[in-house]
């Protein structure tokens, strides 16, 4: 039998049998008895942030940075509702978090007791699962599930909910960090046939495409060295969503840039006209598709997926295999090398397309010399930190779309961004999250004006733990994608986009005890981002660019793959009549 | 929106796909919030549901057995399986009417049905009970109440006569359904 030890101190002593040696959180009145637990140890080291949200957002940070599992630890009530946004990010870009709320006492829930909240009730729409603990004898498999539910199969959040007394309560301990669930079993293997049959396929293609996605992330670094190589054999253009940059370096040969409304022009129409689509680990999310029903209307597609729901959700396929990315890839270079096959079509004519799509130079855009340019600071922000150990997170707007375009990763688990539900103020405690995790490495938290706002508290957990995070502000005075729809839907009618009365970022820095640094013209661009990466510590780099800039290109909503507004030559009439009444409506 | 122009992946409409009504047997962990993950998957991803049904298993592992009849278009129907099956306490989802057809299944449904109405009505309220099998489980001076067993179809046609004989409440306990056969459902 194990040892008997109290409620809270099981909870600590399984999250460091899970191998998670920090966790961000908040105290109390409800979780007192864990902080109790978590001040009379040292395995687990707890980060005190200064908002739940940002507990989520550093435990996601950690997570997809790591590969481990992000632990948070929230009190009852507004603790736990404060968190709600972060599960929800977590929910839907995948990400593997365990959030343990306290809870009221067993004999007070349903009282409505103080700080009480139905807090499974609540999150139930907003993780794999959750937990409500009645009984002390269940707290060790529960943790342990929770664990095993949160990282296997399509990760995401999970929460268990603590009530005081069982936190208080003593029960036998044993370490079931191995355990899995009796219901909850995804896929294992993969159709080995099945498999035989893609690569049989791209044999006969004329214009393939690989589309991945963030399930290749999730599937560990193995797979997107296996992809890497996967292209390599086969010479098929691949082109990402924003979740799975990186998977397949950005500067690699056969790479198209990211797809999407904001994707480049020849991974857009290489979509639209290739005959198959090989999607691994995306989801055919509408930011991907455009107008669904002139998606790639040419194609066979295969859509490889660990999660059954995701496959025929918004586009039916031809070959469907349900399995992790890595287990596909190790068993298609398999097949390719049994079969022996040396002689993949060069696919000429399709790669002279693409170049001839390519000379577009869909991201280029008007250089000034006396502005600086967002697409510019961000081009000079990559050449700057491009040989460094660097990692990348972004809020959410305009600065996080030219990240994505302009930042090449080469790396898996080095960009982190919210796309599925694109929460502004999640950039930088993720930030703080990765930091945490790799000390030493150099990481940026990409952001807005506006965004960063939403999270600024965080300044003093980043100061507190002396973490050298980085936040480089492209401040364009606006919520500048707001204002980009605004003015593509709304006659330019700039309605409450306008940040008015922004603070002074440099001596919002310093009042937090951190640097600021301010940056205005392109000539004094390099030597501030320099000074930035230079200072130790949390840095503010407010960097004032061009305010009206717009992002392209664009697939305008209810539009198709080949119906692009391209930056540079677009007239102000033409980005005004870009949508139609139909494609209004969309978001 | 344009049926045959959808904006986005929002708007798909498969329009010539036709509405199927199934029956699908959920075998749950009886954990407290079980019933409440099933609907809430069905409420937030608009699903219908035409009846639903829940209680204990056989099985002595705390198991519980959802009944729940659901319609749409053959691919929605797929979707709906799929959700179900993620859900972590879901142990299996069968659906009985893909699976073994209208005859592989056996279903069935109760209904209580409280008639009001004096002379004629009420003689023939009584003189149709007869007829679909129904039993009089009560009986005043100017009411009856009707106990009928069968399949749901054959419980609407009921109904549906004994709403012109003085019909003033209905209360029904949804689909119960196995599958025919030595096999489990
Ligand atoms: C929490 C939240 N609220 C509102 C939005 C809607 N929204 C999307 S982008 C955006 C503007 C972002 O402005 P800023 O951070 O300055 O970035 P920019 O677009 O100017 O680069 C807003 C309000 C959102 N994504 N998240």
């Amino acid at each position: 039998m194990g040892k008997n030890i109290s409620g809270a101190e099981i909870v600590i002593q399984a999250i460091a049998d899970q191998g998670v040696d920090v966790v961000f959180g908040y105290p109390g009145g409800a979780v007192l008895p864990i902080y109790d637990a978590i001040f009379q140890q040292e395995e687990v080291k707890h980060i005190l942030v200064r908002h739940e949200q940002g507990a989520a957002h550093a435990a996601e940070g950690y997570a997809r940075s790591t590969g481990k599992v992000g632990v948070l630890i929230v009190t009852s009530g507004p603790g736990a509702t404060n968190a709600v946004t972060g599960l929800t990010d977590a929910l839907l870009d995948s990400i593997p978090i365990v959030c343990i709320s306290g809870q009221v006492p067993t004999h007070l829930i349903g009282t409505d007791a103080f700080q009480e909240a139905d807090t499974v009730g609540i999150t139930r729409a907003c993780t794999k699962h959750n937990w409500l603990v009645k009984d002390i004898k269940d707290l060790p498999r529960i943790m342990h599930e929770a664990f095993y539910v949160a990282r296997s199969g399509r990760p995401g959040p999970v929460l268990i909910d603590i009530p005081k007394d069982i936190q208080f309560a003593e029960g036998d301990y044993e370490n079931l960090s191995k355990i899995t669930h009796k219901t909850y079993t995804p896929p294992t293997s993969v159709d080995h046939k099945a498999v035989g049959k893609v690569i049989e396929m791209i044999q006969r293609s004329k214009n393939p495409i690989l589309y991945t996605g963030g399930g290749v992330i999730n599937s560990g670094p193995n797979a997107s060295k296996l992809l890497k190589k996967f292209v390599e054999t086969t010479n098929i253009p691949i082109t990402s969503t924003l979740m799975g940059l990186g998977a397949y370096p950005g500067s690699g040969k056969n790479w198209l840039g990211m797809l999407g409304m904001h994707g480049t022009y020849e991974a857009n129409m290489a979509m639209h006209d290739c005959d198959l689509m090989i999607c691994l680990g995306a989801r055919f999310d509408d930011r991907i598709t455009g107008k669904i029903d002139q998606f790639s209307p040419n194609s066979k597609k295969v859509h490889i997926d660990i999660d059954a729901t995701s496959i025929n959700k918004n586009v039916d396929v031809d070959l469907a295999i349900l399995a992790d990315c890595h287990k596909f890839l190790v068993e298609a270079l398999k097949i390719i090398k049994d079969r022996n096959i040396k002689n993949f079509p060069t696919y000429q004519k399709w790669w002279t397309q693409i170049d001839t799509w390519k000379t577009v130079n869909c991201l280029k855009y008007k250089a000034n010399p006396d502005i600086i340019m967002p697409q510019y600071a961000i081009e000079r922000l990559y050449e700057l930190t491009k040989d460094k150990d660097t990692y990348i997170t972004t809020e959410v707007g305009q600065h996080q779309m030219w990240a994505a375009q302009f930042y090449k990763f080469d790396e898996p688990n080095r960009w982190l961004t919210s796309g599925g539900l694109g929460t502004m103020g999640y950039g930088f405690p993720a930030a703080n999250g990765v930091q945490v995790a790799f000390p030493e490495s150099l990481v940026i938290d990409i952001a807005g004006d506006a965004s960063i706002l939403m999270n600024i508290q965080e300044l003093s957990t980043a100061v507190q733990y002396r973490l050298n995070t980085k936040i480089f502000i492209l401040n364009n005075s606006y919520m500048g994608m707001v204002r980009q729809w605004q003015q593509l839907l709304h006659g330019n009618r700039i309605s409450e986009s306008y940040s008015e009365s922004l603070p002074d970022f440099v001596k919002l820095a310093e009042a937090y005890g951190a640097t600021g640094i301010l940056a205005k013209k392109p000539k004094d661009l390099d030597e501030a981002i320099i000074k930035m990466i230079e200072t130790p510590g949390p840095v503010i780099m407010d960097c004032q660019v061009a305010n009206l800039e717009n992002c392209f290109p664009m697939i305008p909503s209810g539009k198709a793959h080949n119906d692009m507004l391209l930056g540079e030559d677009v007239s102000d009439e033409q980005v005004s009549n870009a949508i139609d009444d139909d494609g209004k409506i969309m978001v | 929106m344009n049926e045959k122009n959808p904006a986005s992946t929002y708007d798909i409409i498969k329009v010539n796909e036709n509405e199927e009504k199934h029956t699908l047997s959920i075998i749950v962990d009886d954990e407290p919030g079980v019933l409440a993950r099933v609907i809430g998957l069905f409420a937030a991803r608009g699903f219908n549901i035409d009846s639903l049904t829940v209680s204990e298993t056989e099985s002595k592992n705390q198991l519980s057995r959802i009944t729940l009849v659901t319609s749409g278009s053959p691919s929605v129907i797929e979707k709906i399986k799929v959700q179900v099956d993620r859900l972590v306490p879901v142990h299996r989802v069968s659906d009985l009417t893909a699976q073994y057809g209208q005859y592989g299944a056996l279903e069935r449904e109760l209904a209580l049905i409280k008639v009001k109405g004096t002379g004629n009505k009420r003689l023939e309220a009584l003189r149709l009970a007869e007829a679909f099998d129904a039993q009089t489980v009560d009986a005043s001076l100017d009411s009856f109440i009707f106990q009928i067993t069968g399949r749901t179809r054959e419980i609407d046609r009921f109904i549906n006569l004994m709403s012109s004989v003085g019909l003033t409440e209905v209360s029904r306990t949804g689909v119960a359904a196995l599958k025919r056969g030595a096999d489990n459902t």
